[in-house]
């Protein structure tokens, strides 16, 4: 032991420490964290937001889970419930009321997890704007940005997949529409349906299998992608604005210990208490309202959770066109259920590097974030792309619509296909014009990225 | 010594507040723990799910608010600027590590006409990568003609949710039933509708014969998701799908009236028995439910 003198006084936990450091020898790498710079904007902390849901969702999920059978046998209703009680229902139709009504808290975790899942991905959607707006993803965060990109489709797969499991009447709904997209795939989709559900639909195990991913599969590789995100990002060290005394060779914020490390343990904190306070007050998917889920039955308003809804407004919007050439059958949903989805998703993923070739043709390495009006082009084409997401929502909502303002689903949906061409143009010219008129001016510090490789 | 002095006051103010702070921040700690042994007496009294979620949001707001006042008010503002190395390593490091790459391959004899092996060996592997999947495929049965074929079957009879046969004087104007075949147990491609229509034209159905007075029977599966078309709409003769607002119409031979399903509703042709029941006569005129791309292929395996 060192008999070195310090003003500080020892304590157990430095014991402990050293106890460790004398079999590991961790002090030496890891010293350089305790006063890792982090840029201070709130901005940054949006990322954290979807990390603290996700470990929400995974403390949650695994409560559920204990109450959970994903088992399609079916048993009479004999629980609190009246409306039900003497219903045939499936167990795991059962197990969930059971959930909500006789376990002690089980109700409040389900809503908490729900809840979760959709301000996981509202954070994820909205770190992403961030990160695309502020160039966050250049050189050489492109690797992050697709890493991203994969974690937003796997949070809509463990949303999809964690939806269908009630078995109540709107979970049903959706598998089938979902079943129904990848069936349309021509040559291999029937093939691809027969596997995914083990026969014809409904299939013969979908709930074990749709347990299985959603318990074990995709949450295992949310995990295991968001350790290799964060882990780049250490690596690669943070981006940051470019004021003060910020350069591209440096990174300016507060000390990881004690600022950062406080301020994410307190940000962590809010993120549960909102989710309870939803979980508590607000009532989500009440699937003791839709009944048990019958193949021949759906109600209407039927509508998924919001963050499906852009796909949903795809299958509305999209003609009804159906052809045959050489005999394979172009099914209606199979473009606005698979090809325009595809082609969406793959220009989210290919986007750092269609800026780099086309846009900016700059393939510099990049630290320092910029505004949005400092790439009017790129501003412009993510409020163009924005406004069409937002109408194929909306279209997502066409029958509601049409209800409300007494006008027919037809004339809703012609006014939202004459939107779809013309409103995200009219905003990408519009974002244009605007950040042009502000002008690049003269940022507090100038990008001095230089050339390298 | 007036500038000592200052610095005195000063450094003292600073403690005050940073005393104040800490007074607020147990005060927060201290409505956590009153919290959570609420939350403890409302779980041990029965549970409440509004009062479950409250008093977690407290306990946790609590105790976020009392780090971020921590955080903000006594340890304060703090910058520090760490050296950020570019990302591409030095070409030192690099040139270095190539060579020993290189000159490892070496010793694997993998240069010149030896490449052969390597790629030999991605072939090898690639083949076991394919040899690996094809256990997935135990993972469902078909497709073969399943999709191509209900349980229905010439003189079967239509039942309705709770199995009683149907005769065709029950089924009034404007009347629609969902029916299914009697005893049948593979029933969600079976669903069907019998609906007594108000101007039936027979010319436009892919059966005409196939009904029953101005009765006719359609597949309650909608032919663009798969939803089951539940809903009708006497008025204009249409049955309208909830999901995506697709309309048929009943009397032309459910064809697409609007919304974005591409074909009819096939049609299940129907008549009567000996007891006046409704039977079909056959199965459905096309597949059902959503589209697939062999749907106008032959179909395999029909027994009459």
């Amino acid at each position: 032991m060192s008999t070195e003198q310090s003003d500080v006084r020892r304590t157990r936990g430095d014991d402990l420490a050293r106890w460790v450091d004398n079999r590991l020898r961790l002090a030496e790498g890891s010293r350089q964290y305790l006063r890792k710079a982090f840029p201070a904007h709130w901005t940054f902390l949006i990322g954290e937001v979807a990390l603290f849901s996700l470990v929400v969702l995974l403390f949650t999920g695994i409560f559920l889970a204990l109450f959970y059978t994903p088992d399609t046998t079916t048993v009479v209703y004999d629980g609190p419930y009246v409306p039900l009680q003497g219903r045939e229902i499936t167990a795991a139709y059962d197990s969930v009321l059971r959930l909500s009504f006789e376990v002690r808290a089980g109700l409040v975790m389900r809503q908490i997890h729900h809840w979760a899942a959709l301000i996981f991905v509202v954070a994820i959607v909205v770190h992403m704007l961030r990160v695309f707006f502020t160039g966050a993803f250049r050189r050489p965060r492109e690797i992050n940005w697709v890493i991203g990109v994969v974690l937003l489709l796997m949070a809509f797969g463990a949303g999809f997949t964690g939806y269908s499991l009630p078995d109540d009447l709107l979970s049903g709904t959706g598998l089938r529409i979902g079943y129904s997209a990848l069936l349309s795939v021509p040559f291999v989709g029937p093939l691809i349906g027969f596997i995914g559900l083990g026969g014809e639909y409904p299939g013969a195990d979908v709930l074990g299998r749709l347990h299985l991913m959603h318990v074990l599969l995709i949450p295992g590789g949310l995990v295991a992608l968001v350790g290799l995100h964060l882990a780049i990002l250490v690596r690669q060290k943070h981006t940051q604005k470019p004021e003060g005394p910020a350069r591209n060779d440096n990174v300016v914020g507060e000390p990881l210990f004690p600022n950062q490390s406080l301020t994410s343990l307190s940000l962590f904190a809010f993120v549960i208490a909102v989710l309870c306070l939803f979980g508590g007050l607000f009532e989500i998917n009440p699937v003791w309202l839709y009944g048990p889920y019958e193949s021949f039955e759906v109600f209407a308003p039927a509508q998924p959770d919001w963050y499906m809804g852009w796909l949903e407004g795809l299958m509305r919007l999209w003609p009804n066109w159906e052809f045959t050439i050489f005999g394979v059958t172009i099914a209606a949903v199979f473009i606005p259920g698979i090809v325009l989805p595809g082609m969406m998703f793959g220009v989210v993923f290919a986007w750092p590097w269609i800026e780099q070739k086309w846009i900016t043709k700059d393939p510099r390495e990049h630290h320092l974030l910029q505004r949005p009006r400092d790439v009017p082009v790129r501003t412009a084409i993510g409020f163009a792309g924005l406004t069409l997401l937002l109408v194929i929502f909306v279209a997502g909502s066409n029958d509601v619509i049409a209800a409300d303002t007494r006008t027919g689903v037809h004339t809703v949906t012609t006014l939202l296909r004459i939107a779809v061409f013309v409103l995200p143009p009219l905003a990408g010219w519009v974002a244009y014009r605007v950040a042009v008129s502000l002008g690049t001016g003269t940022p507090a510090v100038q990008d001095d990225a230089v050339a390298t490789d | 010594m007036p500038e000592q002095q200052r610095r005195v006051e000063e450094w003292r103010a600073v403690r005050e507040r940073q005393d104040r702070a800490a007074r607020l921040v147990a005060v927060t700690f201290v409505v956590a723990i009153v919290a959570c042994v609420a939350l403890f007496i409302v779980y041990v009294r029965g549970g409440n799910t509004q009062w479950e979620g409250v008093l977690l949001a407290i306990a946790f707001g609590a105790i976020g608010l009392g780090l971020g006042l921590w955080v903000r008010r006594i340890v304060g503002p703090q910058v520090v600027v760490e050296k950020r190395p570019g990302m591409v390593s030095d070409e030192e490091h690099r040139a270095a590590f190539e060579q020993i790459y290189h000159e490892s391959l070496g010793e694997a004899r993998v240069g010149g006409r030896r490449r052969f092996l390597i790629r030999l060996l991605a072939g090898a592997g690639g083949t076991l990568g394919l040899a690996l999947l094809v256990p997935l495929r135990s993972l469902g049965p078909g497709p073969e003609d399943e999709l191509f074929r209900t349980a229905w079957r010439r003189g079967v009879r239509l039942v309705d949710a709770e199995g009683r046969p149907i005769r065709a004087a029950d089924i009034g104007r404007d009347q629609v039933v969902t029916v299914f075949p009697e005893n049948a147990d593979a029933l969600a491609d079976a669903q069907a509708v019998v609906v007594g229509t108000r101007s039936l034209d027979p010319s436009a159905l892919p059966v005409p014969d196939g009904v029953v007075d101005a009765t006719v029977c359609y597949s309650k599966i909608c032919t663009h998701a798969g939803c089951p078309v539940g809903l009708y709409r006497a008025s204009e003769g249409e049955l309208l799908c909830p999901c995506h607002q697709s309309t048929f119409d009943v009397n032309k031979g459910a064809r697409v009236k609007s919304g974005p399903a591409g074909r009819p509703l096939p049609q299940l042709p129907i008549g009567v028995d000996d007891e006046g029941y409704l039977v079909a006569l056959s199965d459905f005129s096309e597949p059902v439910g959503p589209s697939f791309w062999n749907l106008t292929h032959e179909r395999g395996g029909d027994d009459e």
